[in-house]
């Protein structure tokens, strides 16, 4: 038996992406039933280093036979300063998941050494070549700094990750209520990425007791401009797409934008004014076309487009 | 391959299934199997033990399979990583995905 | 004869002899015996006029001569003291050392604490066990056929009425409270180990010929208000303990903090919403498991939205609805069992919240018991199937290890009854298409709530018609259970022996279902 998976769709939206251990069965067995957009099935942090091996073969026959539906399957693998990592893209690839976190990329030169391995898996079992995504994962201050050239480095590459823990670290900081110690690396790995056309998510929130901060945290995120947030407890999903859900009045008014500009381009007209006197053109329509798909995401869109 | 020495992996957690493979030199497969689900589910875990062993070619060996509810894909997987184990592959080799591995 | 839940009920089952000849009959739907009369089965009691005659006894064993138990006669306990129970294990030893034979019990539930009992069942010294429930190494036992008669399986409200029309004589009923008065006025409260109330033994002490007071901690007379009164106490024992406190009331009971339970458990209070009965003055019971204790974290933000506030609840209680109790969204506890120490200090110390007894909780032959007055009531299942019947008392293996207690009573009574349970534990589809028995009948079932999405009972489109007005979305349990299947694959059919080694009762008396020895799972 094995469940066919349809083609990685590069952009799509990706409000939460939850951690699981792929090496846990009661855990891989159906990590989609919490309605994340993507989940994370972890080689890395989360395996202790004697279970590698283990973890491939858990992962291998849980992506050949578990139905994950819409939801988007991304392996976490090994750092590429670890023995681990080239047999990880085999075992992806091979399994078919949707896209791959590479762990702590700093340079370009990471993702292009990622982005060929997978090449040859690709090659090696058959999958068509370019159908894996990647995601990097920046974890240090030389990563932030690089972060266009990570960000431009691959076709395959759909966005890039801030992650905390090892940044913290590096900076000699800790975590600061209000993310004052992240806002440059935040800032920067968002401006990289916009500048680069992807996505942009933010690092975990771990302190599971803290509901007021995670939501602080979650609005910051989305104030910022983020596509999304990594998360480890599935409790944390709902919350997430409830605060990233559009209000009924952005739906009302994204719905205008779509349709008026539909029926103008019909009359081969590119520019025109809402009846609230607000001037459109072509450039708020990728906006407006966002704030329809995170409604319908969210469950809260009645209308027909 | 030829089994080396003993190979075990999982553990005793719930969903989980903890398999051993000892080496045998003939007497084909010597089963042993507990399970919390064996009135419901005892034939099946045993042929999809056995079918994975089968396509690993595992001829003879002393199969030990302690189960707590584990899925067919855990039962696989657990099955995989024991033998691995037993032929004492490198961790970080290059494995058959797709091939005796599928 | 098939019953009206498709079960085969043999002829060996309905042949059981009842103490008062009332004859078996299978289960023929919810209401069967609704509006009939019955005639209560009073006890033989002892006019007790002399003043000076004392009921202290110095010891269990001299209790048990003065009652005169003899060969084949019942005894009765209860279970407040959970597994941190006493009492049972110290009385079944006496009677065994006393030579005493062919005894049976009949207790309001049995489990952990009483293993010892399961070797007086394979010695042939216990012939005879009424629960409601069975677990631990007397379950294992029961099923491998070890039990010279079939137990007797009733709910708490069933097992009321039982003993109530005389299906069962208790000949002497033990008692264990953690205070009483010298002439067996006791109470629930103020001892060394205090369980809350003493509900299920009220019957016991109207109807039982003897009664027996067994306490750790003598007080003053008069000790009142008391749960079980004097006037039907014979005997009054003091010993060092009743129970380990401990285990008689675990701290409180922990609320879940698994994202799974969580996530059932709100959409439970979601559909609760959903119902016109969702409205100020509702009522309330849920059980003490997980995801049904974790409801009432959930209703709580709802009720404050939409300035609600609950009447009252019953049931087992927890320190959870105590605690909204104390912030004034619930009216009135009433109070049959205590699950943990924050329920125990509540009714010691706070107002509101009442004990009663295990007959106006749930008994079905009195005259309207607290359960026909429930909105609603969120309870647990080991399996559900496509009928809707639930189990609650044999696992995937086909041995007893659990008891029906108050599921069939607010079932039947509550307007909603709501079953939350995830789809599949481990390997066990608990969406099943055929449940191994039947403790509660699926015409008494409204909704289950699963982690895969939630399926209501065809015969509820009232409900149904308020979910989809509310947008809540819903599927056929046949899908529930497909999806079961399609995970877990499909179980083969347990093997049975003949033998009958018990009998589930539906709580009017009526037969639900039996189970039949288990046979050992061999190797083809």
């Amino acid at each position: 038996m094995s469940i066919p998976r349809p083609k990685p769709e590069k952009f799509r939206l990706r409000r939460t992406m939850m951690f699981m251990n792929a090496q846990k069965p009661s855990l891989i067995k159906d990590a989609y039933i919490y309605g994340a957009d993507s989940i994370m099935l972890d080689l890395e942090d989360a395996v202790a280093e004697n279970q590698k091996d283990s973890a491939r073969f858990s992962l291998y026959h849980a992506l050949k036979e578990i139905d994950y539906g819409d939801t988007e399957v991304i392996v976490r693998i090994n750092g590429l300063d670890t023995p681990h990592w080239k047999e990880d893209i085999r075992v992806c690839v091979a399994g078919g998941c949707d896209g791959i976190r590479i762990a702590k990329t700093e340079s370009a030169n990471d993702v292009k050494t990622v982005d060929a391995a997978v090449t040859e898996a690709e090659k090696e079992f058959g999958v068509e070549v370019g159908r894996t995504l990647l995601m990097a994962a920046v974890e240090s201050p030389k990563g932030v700094l690089n972060a266009y050239e990570i960000c431009t480095a691959s076709p395959r590459l759909f966005g890039v990750a801030i992650s905390g823990g090892d940044y913290r670290k590096c900076m000699q900081v800790k975590v600061i209520p209000g993310g004052i110690e992240m806002l440059a690396a935040r800032g920067n790995l968002l401006i990289a990425a916009r500048a680069a056309g992807v996505q942009c998510f933010d690092t975990v929130f771990t302190n599971l007791n803290d509901d007021d901060g995670f939501r602080a945290e979650v609005k910051q995120n989305i104030e910022m401009g983020f596509d999304g947030k990594s998360l480890i407890n599935p409790r944390q999903v709902n919350i997430v797409h409830e605060m990233m859900a559009p209000t009924q009045k952005e739906i009302a008014e994204a719905e205008k934008i779509v349709r008026a500009f539909r029926e103008h381009a019909k009359e081969g007209v590119g520019v025109f004014t809402l009846d609230n006197g607000k001037m459109i053109d072509i450039a708020f329509v990728p906006g407006a076309e966002r704030v329809i798909k995170l409604a319908k995401a969210s469950g809260i869109y009645e209308g027909d487009l | 391959m030829e089994l080396k020495a003993v190979g075990t992996a999982g553990t005793l957690e719930s969903s989980d299934v903890m398999i051993t493979i000892e080496p045998a030199q003939a007497g084909g497969i010597d089963l042993t199997l507990e399970s919390s689900v064996i009135n419901q589910y005892g034939r099946q875990i045993k042929a999809e033990v056995l079918a994975s062993l089968e396509r690993l070619g595992v001829k003879n060996a002393k199969v030990i399979v302690n189960d707590h509810g584990a899925l067919d894909c855990t039962i696989k997987a657990r099955v995989d990583c024991a033998y691995y184990r037993a032929c004492q592959c490198d961790v970080d080799g290059t494995y058959p995905w797709g091939g005796a591995i599928r | 004869m098939k019953n009206s839940v498709g079960r085969e009920i043999p002829e060996e089952a309905l042949n059981i002899k009842l103490a008062n000849g009332r004859k078996y009959e299978p289960y023929q739907g919810k209401g069967y015996r609704d509006g009939k009369y019955i005639k209560k089965q009073g006890p033989t009691t002892k006019i007790y006029e002399n003043p000076s005659e004392s009921k202290i006894v110095p010891s269990i064993r001299d209790a048990i001569i003065k009652t005169g138990l003899k060969d084949g006669m019942t005894v009765s306990f209860h279970h407040h003291f959970r597994n941190g129970d006493y009492i049972v294990n110290m009385v079944m030893k006496e009677i065994v050392e006393l030579g005493i034979k062919d005894i049976t019990i009949a207790a309001s539930s049995l489990g952990d604490a009483h293993d010892p009992v399961a070797e007086y069942i394979e010695q042939g010294i216990v012939t005879g066990i009424q629960t409601s429930g069975i677990r631990g190494k007397m379950g294992d036992v029961v099923s491998h056929g070890k039990l010279k008669t079939p137990a007797i399986l009733r709910s708490h409200g069933g097992r009321v009425r039982a003993v109530e029309e005389g299906d069962v004589h208790i000949d002497v009923a033990f008692i264990g409270a953690p205070t009483s008065d010298e002439y067996g006025n006791a109470r629930a409260l103020g001892g060394k180990g205090d369980c809350g109330v003493l509900s299920y033994a009220v019957v016991d002490s109207e109807y039982a010929d003897k009664v027996v007071v067994i306490t750790d901690t003598l007080v003053d007379y008069p000790n009142f208000p008391a749960s079980i009164h004097g006037i039907n106490v014979d005997y009054v024992v003091v010993v060092d303990e009743i129970g380990n406190p401990k285990k008689i009331a675990s701290a409180a009971a922990r609320m879940t903090q698994n994202p799974r339970d969580l996530m059932m458990a709100e959409n439970v209070a979601k559909i609760m919403t959903a119902t016109p009965w969702f409205k100020d003055g509702f009522s309330f019971q849920t059980g003490a498991g997980g995801p049904s204790l974790a409801v009432n974290r959930f209703l709580e933000p709802l009720m404050v939205e939409r300035n609600i506030k609950m009447a009252w609840a019953i049931g087992g209680i927890t320190g959870s609805i105590c605690e909204l109790k104390e912030k004034g969204l619930v009216g009135k506890i009433i109070d049959v069992q205590d699950f943990d120490t924050n329920a125990i200090d509540d009714i010691r110390n706070n107002k509101n919240h009442y004990e009663m007894t295990a007959s106006e909780y749930a008994n079905p032959a009195n005259k309207g018991a607290f359960v026909n007055k429930l909105d609603f009531v969120v309870l647990a299942a080991l399996e559900v199937d496509t009928d809707f019947n639930v189990n609650v008392i044999t696992g995937s293996d086909g041995v007893l290890r659990g008891a029906p207690g108050g599921h069939p009573d607010t079932a039947e009574g509550a307007k909603c009854c709501i079953i939350v349970t995830p789809l599949v534990r481990g390997r066990m589809a608990t969406i099943c298409e055929h449940v191994v028995t039947v403790t509660t009948p699926g015409d008494c079932v409204d909704v289950v709530v699963t982690d895969y999405g939630l399926a209501v009972n065809p015969k509820r489109q009232d409900i149904i018609d308020c979910l989809d007005k509310a947008g809540v979305k819903h599927v056929k349990i046949e899908e529930l259970k497909e999806k079961a299947y399609s995970m877990v694959g499909r179980p083969d059919d347990l093997q049975w022996k003949d033998k009958v080694v018990a009998i589930l009762e539906a709580r009017d008396g009526t037969i639900l279902d039996v189970v039949r020895e288990i046979k050992p799972y061999e190797d083809k």
